[in-house]
């Protein structure tokens, strides 16, 4: 056994939620709407599905349950920053610093309990072959509904009326409203959708993850998952290949360790954060490509009318 | 049923009381936890507002607390006046309160006897430098690569808190410390001066007034002042000018991360007199909402970190006299700038009753 397999199964189990929770937050800013209440999100939505879960037994109630906490604090912002045309980078750093206060809050009771997950089961067959078995057919379904969700975005942004017209909307919020569109309906439509999806990144974490609460157990991953919509340049696909890079530096840092690498374990745990500054330069250096990629609306509010 | 009117100019009186709004909106949705906890809000809302003015002492620590909030405010206001979103303030007070308290380590083991106030500034050089070079790594990627200052500073505040966390628990660790992640306790000579016997405020009270009557004069009479807040709200408007972006990066982050970086050298060499890895409350990410609260102004910004200290005391106060979670002070806060962005909405919007149809 070399751990080749083991490193992609961890990859691929580290880079969900960040898959999850970036392509959420594509949802709102292909809308026009910047996001920076993530990390807040995923962690408000962390302690509703890890209570959820600890209560009711079942990690689906616990998936539920996240996604309501993210669609519910989403709503909030959404509701701000669209009908009453707030800044949104102020507006999305009071839902992070609101959700990291709430998170502790309502988390102190959680706070050193276990989680009784059910044993793995592969996909049938697959999960036996060599090799790719134990490293792609054993996952949590989550990952592969993660995948499937890349893929149906994908389909549904550029073969759909529907992904034109939202595409349109965070393009050219004049024009779409021109045509008859509910613009801002549209924008807290994505918003509170794209809140979701944090909120089942943020469940993930609690319930599959690690699986118990620690205080500000998200540890950037919120805004590591902002950073990836760039590093997509607003794309589903890349996102999740994104998503997997991240989750593979995730994982190295813990080998290199096994391997005896002889590095301070402080110095290690840095690299994610690292790389994401690395993959943000190398990605922003070429700022007309990023300007043609990003949807033109981005951050901007829209008044209908006005 | 309400409709909001745009107003033809914005509102200066509702800009003044949209703070005071949002703070009452604030203290009722907080009395609507506390009685959703089966406390008596009314004497819990007393024990998180008003025990925190409780005696002279109370308020010795009230404006300790308030110090690094008016430092990573000022500076944080620069920014976001300039449309700079520097959120990074918390690993720039940090970096200042490592290179600091290296300092305080340096001189404690050369077993200094200088006074006190000679080494003050040398803390606070030391601490203002640790900062503006942790911010100048944004400033760098900023204007160099474009990278998005908002994730790069937050991408570092993480690395900040890891680097503090190997110094502590590797090198700088105190070999007599019981194994405890902690440095050893600096020379007195190298304390901040306190301002009074037996209270912990200290020089950086004063000091942080000094800075936000600075920071007034430099934004409002200044040229260079002018200039860095007309690249905020109209950036082609600056470009026609000949304003340079670029020197708007740089100076307002360089200012800012300086700021901070003082901040984490008097907490450092003030109340904790030792490197931990907990050397910050957050105070640098509680700025951020300092700033908003203290509409961008400097003097607002002295009364807004009264406010918010009050409510880290009060947080305090409330686990020891009626048994809730401190954790309810960073509630507070978030609930406070949501509903101050709310109330905002005020200042350009009229609101109308209107009969349904």
């Amino acid at each position: 056994m070399n751990g080749l397999d083991l490193l992609v199964a961890a990859t691929l189990s580290a880079g969900t939620p960040l898959a999850i929770a970036g392509l959420g937050l594509l949802v709102n800013e292909r809308v026009g709407v910047i996001n920076l209440g993530a990390e807040g999100l995923m962690l408000v939505s962390a302690v509703s599905g890890f209570a959820v879960a600890l209560h009711t037994g079942s990690e689906w109630l616990g998936f539920g349950a996240g996604a309501l906490a993210g669609a519910a604090l989403s709503l909030v912002l959404g509701w701000l920053v669209i009908w009453l045309n707030t800044n949104q980078y102020a507006t999305g750093l009071a839902v992070s610093l609101f959700g990291s206060g709430l998170s502790a809050f309502a988390g102190i009771p959680l706070v050193g309990r276990q989680l009784q997950t059910g044993s793995r089961h592969g996909v049938p067959l697959l999960a036996d072959l060599p090799f790719v078995g134990p490293a792609l057919f054993r996952q949590h379904p989550m990952v592969y509904l993660a995948i499937a969700l890349a893929g149906a975005m994908a389909l549904v942004y550029y073969r759909t009326r529907l992904g034109l017209v939202v595409r349109a909307v965070g393009e050219s919020p004049v024009s779409a409203h021109a045509l008859g569109y509910p613009v801002r309906r549209i924008r807290l439509a994505a918003v509170v959708l794209g809140g979701a999806l944090c909120g089942v990144a943020g469940a993930y974490l609690s319930v599959v993850y690690t699986p118990l609460w620690v205080e500000g157990m998200v540890a950037g991953r919120g805004w590591i998952a902002l950073a990836l919509t760039v590093f997509a340049t607003w794309r589903p696909a890349r996102v999740l290949l994104g998503a997997y890079l991240f989750g593979g530096v995730t994982m190295l840092q813990l080998h290199l360790q096994a391997g005896g690498v002889q590095l301070p374990a402080q110095f290690m745990a840095m690299l994610p954060y690292l790389s994401t500054v690395v993959v943000l330069v190398l990605i922003s250096r070429n700022p007309l490509w990023i300007r043609l990629n990003m949807p033109a609306s981005l951050g901007k509010p829209f008044v209908p009318g006005a | 049923m309400i409709r909001f009117e745009s107003r033809p100019s914005p509102s200066a009186l509702m800009g003044l009381l949209s703070p005071v709004i949002a703070l009452a909106l604030t203290v009722a949705i907080g009395g609507g936890i506390f009685y959703a906890l089966g406390k008596d809000p009314g004497r819990a809302l007393a024990v998180f507002l008003v025990d925190p003015f409780d005696g002279p002492r109370a308020l010795a620590e009230l404006a300790l607390k308030a110090t690094p909030l008016v430092l990573c405010s000022l500076g944080l206001a620069l920014c976001f006046r300039s449309n700079i979103w520097n959120i990074g303030a918390e690993g720039q007070f940090l970096l200042g309160g490592i290179t600091a308290g290296g300092v305080a380590l340096l001189a404690t083991n050369a077993g200094t006897t200088v006074s006190p106030w000679a080494f003050l500034p040398v803390a606070l050089l030391a601490g203002a430098l640790g900062g503006a070079a942790w911010a100048a790594i944004v400033a760098l990627l900023r204007d160099r690569f474009h990278a998005n200052e908002i994730l790069v500073s937050l991408m570092l505040v993480y690395v900040a808190n890891l680097f503090l966390s190997w110094l502590v628990f590797g090198p700088w660790k105190d070999p007599h410390g019981f194994n405890f992640p902690q440095t050893v306790q600096f020379a007195a000579a190298t304390e901040i001066p306190r301002l009074f016997r037996g209270m912990r405020v200290n020089a950086g009270f004063p000091l942080s007034l000094v800075a936000a009557v600075a920071m007034w004069l430099f934004m409002f009479r200044t040229y260079r002042g002018m200039q860095l807040q007309v690249g905020g709200p109209a950036p082609l408007a600056a470009r026609y000018a000949g304003f340079s972006s670029r020197a708007a990066i740089w100076t307002t982050l360089l200012v800012s991360g300086g700021l901070a970086g003082v901040a984490g050298a008097l907490e450092v060499t003030g109340p904790m007199g030792q490197l931990t890895p907990h050397v910050s409350m957050g105070y640098g990410f509680t700025a951020i909402i300092v700033a908003f609260v203290g509409r961008l102004h400097p003097l607002g910004c002295i009364l807004s970190s009264l406010l918010l200290s009050t409510f880290l005391i009060g947080g305090e106060l409330a686990q020891s006299r009626v048994g809730l979670p401190s954790a309810l002070a960073g509630v507070f806060q978030g609930v406070l700038l949501l509903s101050l962005l709310a109330c905002d909405a005020l200042v350009h919007w009229r609101p109308r009753l209107r009969r349904s149809p």
